[in-house]
């Protein structure tokens, strides 16, 4: 449809070929009935390979809608995304996605979901079941492989969906808000358990949210959306030097800072999405 | 406890049954307007066996064609009008035309095309029972949470696939529903359809035992039809159940 991203040069550009080249995005809703609304307009975001992103604005700045363009759920109206060199076209294995909803397979156990991705990957039956227990072990499932989806708690569904996603060991992994639905508690300790598992395993993360902490906890870099139409409105460095234990990094006096930071930014935001966003 | 709640559910049946017997032997309305319900079960009893299986079995069997015919049909139809435009496009008019229309209506067009035998009465029951199937495997289709769409496509499913491990088993729980209805309607025109005109089925004995005034016969006739549909309906409820037994 057109022409591969030219690297925008910048202090985040990406080497050629590895990482995320988002360049001059648009999108627009078309429904059949009723105004186009414009989500997304000129977007540009370079993102490093193994980098962990946030995109953080308020409800319906079209957050949710530019992690879909990357990972190829929706046509791409305007300008081009490239992951790792290549040209997004369609979803790919190359992506995972993980969902607010979780979006398990309700009819399939645990085991079966996860086995599922695996299996599609043309590996030997045991290899797939090796592989699908060490996920179902990573995220603390063993004696819950033959459980439907059904039968388990909002954070043991997240955890069968990220086991599901990180089985198939895509380059980059996309998240939709991914603890949304969870109560506090099993919050926190889903983001602890997510930042071990990708310090440990060579992944780019992109990770929508609308919660400041979360993002300043998790993200190396956040970018900042406008209200709707969505645009990049900051790119916020939070990476933490030193600190490992995220019980440590939240008590430090830059997390303080760069949650203020970033809550000023958002607030204007999401003031303006309530005064005018509605049509 | 169970023994006393099953007493309960069964008791508007018994009063009904009690009131009807009481009615018919104290002469409140005439025996053949209503005969008793014992002189009823004594016809059942009466009838030969082997006529009895006999005429259920064709009845049972014509149904059972059609349905397990309807089915494949009426589920790959749904899906595919839910999921391809040019197939909604060219098959919707037809599905819209076909829905409201009462199927019995269709009878002495299917006799004058097909004869009085078995082929015009499947065919009377599986285009009956089709419209509710393609109506509930389409609805379930297009409820499909495009999550769940989106996932396996990342997963590496292709489309084709996608409509066989995904859509299908997402819209199960409808289609099961749809096919329920189907079977419903099936017991309705195989009735129907041997009422008008066959040699053989339990809407032919009811149709011979009645104008041969034979009255407590013709309602022996209508309680065997109306168990074999009860049982029909519990087994496939109970099968959906099994089948579903992921949904809790």
């Amino acid at each position: 449809m057109s022409a591969p991203a030219t690297a925008v040069p910048g202090a985040g550009a990406a080497a050629p070929g590895t990482g995320i080249s988002i360049s001059r995005v648009g999108y627009e809703y078309r429904p059949p009935r009723g105004r186009p609304v414009l989500a997304l307009e000129n977007i540009s975001l370079d993102i490093k390979d193994r980098e962990f992103v946030a995109l953080l604005g308020p409800s319906g700045c079209g957050k949710s809608t530019l992690l879909y363009l990357i990972g190829g759920f929706m046509p791409l109206q305007q300008g081009s995304i490239s992951v790792n060199g290549r040209i997004v076209t369609a979803p790919g294995p190359d992506r995972g996605i993980v969902f607010q909803s979780f979006a398990l397979f309700p009819w399939k156990t645990v085991i079966q979901n996860i086995l599922y991705g695996l299996e599609k990957r043309g590996l030997p039956r045991e290899e797939c079941r090796r592989r699908a227990q060490h996920y179902i072990d990573l995220v603390h499932l063993r004696g819950f492989e033959d459980s439907y989806p059904s039968q388990l708690s909002g954070g043991m569904k997240q955890r069968v969906a990220i086991a599901r996603t990180l089985a198939t060991e895509p380059g980059t992994l996309l998240m939709d808000e991914p603890f949304g639905a969870l109560d506090s508690q099993t919050r926190t300790i889903m983001q602890d358990e997510l930042l071990s598992i990708w310090r440990r395993s060579p992944m780019t993360v992109i990770f929508v949210t609308h919660d400041v902490r979360e993002a300043v906890l998790l993200a190396d870099r956040v970018a900042v959306m406008t209200a709707r139409p969505g645009r990049i409105k900051a790119l916020v460095d939070t990476r933490f030097s030193g600190a490992a234990d995220s019980a440590e990094v939240v008590r430090s006096r830059e997390y303080a800072d760069a949650v203020d930071h970033l809550w000023t930014l958002v607030r204007e935001e999401a003031v303006a999405a309530g005064a005018g966003g509605r049509p | 406890m169970t023994a006393a709640l099953m007493l309960w559910r069964a008791l508007p049946v018994l009063i009904l049954a009690a009131l009807w017997e009481t009615a018919a032997r104290t002469g409140l309305v005439s025996e053949h307007a209503l005969p008793a319900l014992s002189s009823i079960f004594a016809a059942l009893g009466g009838l030969s066996a082997g006529d009895l299986y006999y005429h259920t079995a064709r009845s049972v069997g014509r149904g059972l064609i059609a349905i397990v015919a309807a089915i494949p049909f009426g589920v790959a139809a749904g899906i595919l009008i839910a999921w391809y435009l040019p197939v909604r496009v060219l098959l919707n008019p037809l599905l819209q035309c076909l829905y409201p229309m009462p199927k019995v209506a269709l009878i002495p067009l299917t006799i004058i095309w097909l004869g009085i035998g078995d082929v015009s009465k499947i065919t009377l029951i599986f285009v009956g029972a089709l419209v509710p199937i393609v109506m509930a495997a389409f609805n379930g289709a297009r409820g499909v949470d495009r999550t769940l769409l989106w996932t396996a496509r990342s997963l590496g499913a292709s489309e084709v696939r996608l409509l066989w491990e995904v859509v299908l088993p997402a819209a199960l729980p409808e289609i099961l529903n749809g096919i329920r209805t189907a079977i419903a309607l099936a017991f309705i025109l195989i009735v129907a359809g041997e009422l008008v005109i066959a040699n053989d089925g339990i809407g032919h004995m009811i149709n011979m035992w009645g104008e041969a005034g034979h009255y407590p016969g013709m309602f022996a006739g209508v309680i065997v039809i109306s168990a074999v549909g009860f049982a029909a309906d519990r087994a496939w409820v109970a099968l959906s159940a099994w089948l579903t037994a992921w949904r809790q």
